[in-house]
């Protein structure tokens, strides 16, 4: 038996490069031993991308996307067609998710300096996956063809307006194929949604491993393990991905899967934010819902756009918000990575950009007030700050003895 | 932190395995984690048979029967798909018994009908025949043909249906001649009669 | 960093705590949804047959769902919810969708708009602002109904329980605000004419009637609950095994 399946896999092998792949990727990948809670959210990315992709494939099997039949058809799928409710809610609830897990997985990027040299294109190929994420989300968000679906599509397209002389009004009035947002835009961000922008992600995804398997892992403590190996080549403090990361990414997954879960069958609309309420409401193009906020994971850019008094400055501020973290690994100019051994000054300019970062989002999902506004001004001086900062900081910081292995 | 003293050893070793009860594990976390798999692609396989508006446009239909006269056809619609209703005549019923041996199941022993038409007329009544009106061969609907000897269907044609595809043929109880490329006899729905001029078609006599 | 604070941060970001934008500053009365009560849905399926679908639809909803849901039989439904017909001129099948016999036309003609479909409301606007809504229509000649709503000001929907609660005129008192200014605020009502039931009565008709609007803006809450206490069972056996595979393949690890 062992040797029929020997044989047959030498088989393959000669035409196929499935054992090669197999150990470049996974049993013969050395990642360091030191990965702790923050290295989970790579491995729940990718198992949130599958979820997103079966849900979905099996909702545009119910799903119409058509202005008149849109809406009805949601409902229907979560009526009418056996177990609808649970691919939906498992769509909706895969969808903030999916933003949980990324922005976890970029802010240990930041802890750790993963961004850095040799992992540059690891970064800019993760931050191209965020920027489709956000494109897939927003269209996404269209397609139930509710109140918020609809009116919160209509604010982001108009965001393209602000271009001068003329060139935004045409891009917008393009983007929508109608004077208003109908049933033209809808086809054509379904279109884009369940065909385009999910291939362009998995390709994505691929580049972001091969380029992370080409460089090695990062870990928290910054430290290159290939610098040291034995005789065989194998780093000193690395140990093979499987199965040493895939029984630990196994528990992580158990973690993940109940509390997400937990949100699908008790908590599908998470109080509002997950599943808004005026979308409970079919769109109407006549009818404004009092207050418009796009979903949570939108909101800290949102509250920057608001946060700028003019309607180009702020898309300008707001695109500026994202743009900037692809430079990035070239504005932290130091070498040490991990924010274990850097300076004091550095630790409270991180913290002090979480904080605004979480304190936009907050206030990007209330209704606009003049302290609301004076927050987010704040707090979007301080987003931009940290970049700035950092440039200065990492040229001439103290920083600590990286130690030769990693630490436990 | 004796990293001086192991400065060559690598980070794990494989030299003290209780392969035991690692196997035991893998074997119980495949078992659970298989269940959990099955578990989901149970409402995933689920979600593609009929929903519920399905369910709904596929219940039972009732059918007017008053004003059909013998010899006359009427198609209605369940699930979809056309039933046929026959008021046969009783020469029809008659020339029913004659086919035996030009039929490839005069019996009717293939499970096309429920059991209460089992028999020569394959209907509850012998003068009403129902029926799905789809070709067993590959989903076409015969044409209803209660002409005796046609030019075309040849002169020992004695009322019946033909379906214009491929040619099957089938006789005044929907039995399929010898011959012919459809496999078996048309299906008869399950059916009752509501009143004499009342059926339902979809629903078995006793759930009604 | 401390790690501890960046994932109280990120929880924070995901707590519960949004409301229903409608309606700023009208205090809600709140009312108590229990999915489970069969009595109470079926009083309320009865009431909203009887007094909402003939200007509303609730046409995402289907009659035998209810049946199935709320625990009668088809027939029961057809008997005491189904007083519609179908195109044909027949009574509506019990597998059909909840729609009203009232054309669209009709309806924008008599009220200005359409009225709504009323199968998600619930969710939309929320159970307490509906208890409060329909429990706090008032006398107001002004309007073209000749009543006015305290958390839906200029609503044109006639007060369709009036028989059921009679009619209410606002009673109004002035209050001085914390700037010092002074302002009529209605702090309640007063019956004028009573209705068929008491004050307690009608709340407890509302309740029920809120409790279905409930129900039918989410029907599944019941089963999804009950699988979903399964699922999690599930998964924690789950996450035990993984969790000794992982430990029993961690001492590998050299430390």
């Amino acid at each position: 038996m062992g040797k029929r399946l020997e044989s047959t896999m030498a088989w393959i092998d000669d035409r196929f490069p499935a054992t090669k792949m197999w150990e470049e990727h996974l049993s013969k990948y050395y990642a360091p031993k030191n990965f702790n809670f923050w290295y989970y959210f790579g491995s729940l990315a990718l198992l949130v991308l599958v979820i997103q992709i079966v849900t979905g494939i099996f909702l545009t099997m119910n799903y119409k996307p058509d202005g008149d039949l849109a809406f009805r058809s949601v409902e229907y799928i979560m009526r009418d067609v056996n177990w609808g409710w649970l691919i939906r809610y498992m769509h909706s609830t895969g969808a903030s998710a999916f933003f949980v897990v990324v922005y976890l997985h970029m802010f240990r990027g930041l802890m750790y300096g993963s961004y850095k040299k040799p992992r540059e294109l690891v970064w800019i190929f993760g931050m191209l996956i965020y920027l489709a994420l956000m494109a897939e989300a927003f269209m996404g968000y269209l397609l139930p063809w509710g109140q918020m679906s609809y009116w919160g599509a209509q604010v982001i397209i108009s965001l393209f307006g602000a271009i001068p002389f003329g060139i935004g009004d045409s891009i917008t009035l393009w983007l929508k194929g109608d004077y208003i947002i109908s049933d033209a835009t809808l086809n054509r961000f379904f279109a884009l949604h369940v065909i385009a922008v999910p291939l362009i992600l998995v390709f994505l995804v691929i580049a972001h491993i091969i380029a992370l398997h080409e460089v090695g892992s990062n870990n928290p403590d910054g430290v290159d393990i290939k610098k040291l190996k034995n005789e065989e080549g194998i780093p000193l403090d690395g140990i093979p991905f499987h199965p040493y990361y895939t029984v630990k990414d196994i528990v992580g997954v158990g973690v993940f899967l109940i509390v997400f879960f937990a949100v699908v069958f008790f908590a599908p609309e998470m109080g509002g934010y997950f599943l808004e309420h005026a979308n409970f409401e079919p769109a109407d193009p006549l009818k404004t819902p009092e207050h418009i906020a796009p979903v949570w994971y939108f909101t800290p850019f949102y509250a920057i756009l608001r946060a700028v008094p003019d309607k180009l400055g702020g898309v300008i501020a707001m695109g500026a918000a994202i743009v900037v973290l692809f430079f990035l690994p070239w504005i932290d100019r130091n070498g040490v990575r991990s924010i274990r051994y850097r300076s004091l000054p550095y630790k409270i300019n991180l913290t002090l950009f979480a904080v605004s970062f979480v304190v936009l989002g907050y206030f990007g999902m209330q209704a606009p007030t003049p302290v609301g506004t004076f927050v987010s001004q704040v707090c979007s001086l301080i987003y931009f700050g940290f970049f700035v900062a950092l440039f200065f900081i990492s040229r001439s910081e103290k920083t600590k003895p990286v130690p030769a292995r990693v630490t436990h | 932190m004796a990293t001086e003293t192991v400065a060559t050893q690598i980070s794990f070793s494989t030299d003290n395995i209780d392969k035991k009860r690692r196997l035991l594990l893998i074997g119980g976390a495949s078992v659970v984690g298989g269940a959990g798999v099955v578990a989901i692609a149970i409402p995933f396989v689920s979600s593609m048979s009929p929903s519920a508006k399905a369910r709904a446009a596929g219940a039972p239909v009732e059918v007017d029967i008053s004003k059909l006269a013998p010899g006359q056809m009427l198609i209605a619609e369940w699930r979809g798909k056309p039933v046929w209703v026959v008021r046969r005549t009783q020469e029809t019923l008659d020339a029913l018994e004659q086919n035996a041996d030009r039929l490839r199941d005069p019996d009717s022993a293939v499970a096309q009908q429920p059991q209460y038409a089992q028999n020569v007329h394959r209907s509850i009544k012998p003068e009403y025949l129902v029926m799905i009106g789809i070709c067993t061969h590959l989903g076409c609907s015969p044409t209803y043909r209660p002409e005796l000897a046609p030019g075309d269907l040849g002169a020992d044609w004695n009322g019946g249906f033909f379906c214009p595809c491929h040619g099957s043929k089938f006789d005044f109880s929907g039995r399929v001649y010898k011959g012919v490329p459809a496999p078996t006899n048309l299906e008869v729905p399950p059916h009752a009669y509501l009143s004499d001029a009342r059926l339902i078609i979809g629903e078995e006599g006793g759930a009604a | 960093m401390n790690t501890r604070t960046v994932i109280s941060a990120f929880v924070l970001l995901l707590m519960p705590a949004a409301s229903f934008g409608a309606s700023v500053g009208v205090e809600l009365d709140h009312v108590r949804i229990d999915p489970t009560n069969t009595a109470s849905l079926q009083r309320g399926a009865r009431t909203f047959v009887n007094y909402c679908l003939g200007c509303h639809t609730a046409d995402y909803q289907r009659y035998n769902r209810i049946a199935q849901d709320v625990g009668l039989t088809d027939e029961q439904v057809v008997e005491n919810l189904v007083f519609t017909t179908d195109d044909a001129g027949e009574r509506t099948k019990v597998g059909s969708l909840m729609f009203n016999n009232m054309s669209k036309d009709y309806g924008k003609q008599a009220f200005g708009a359409s009225p709504p479909n009323l199968a998600l409301t619930a969710r939309s606007r929320g159970t307490d602002w509906l208890y409060t809504y329909l429990r706090t229509f008032y006398l107001d000649p002004s309007r073209p109904v000749g009543v006015n709503n305290k958390v839906f000001a200029g609503a044109s929907m006639p007060h369709v329980l009036w028989e059921l609660q009679g009619w209410q005129k606002p009673v109004y008192e002035t209050q001085t605000d914390a700037h010092g200014h002074e302002a009529e605020v209605m702090v309640g009502f007063e019956l004028v004419t009573k209705g068929k039931q008491t004050p307690e009565e009608y709340d407890r008709t509302v309740a029920d009637l809120v409790n279905f609007m409930a129900y039918m803006a989410d029907p599944i809450k019941v089963v999804r609950h009950r699988v979903g206490m399964w699922v999690m069972l599930f998964l924690i056996v789950f996450l035990v095994v993984a969790y000794q595979l992982k430990k029993e393949y961690w001492r590998d690890i050299v430390k």
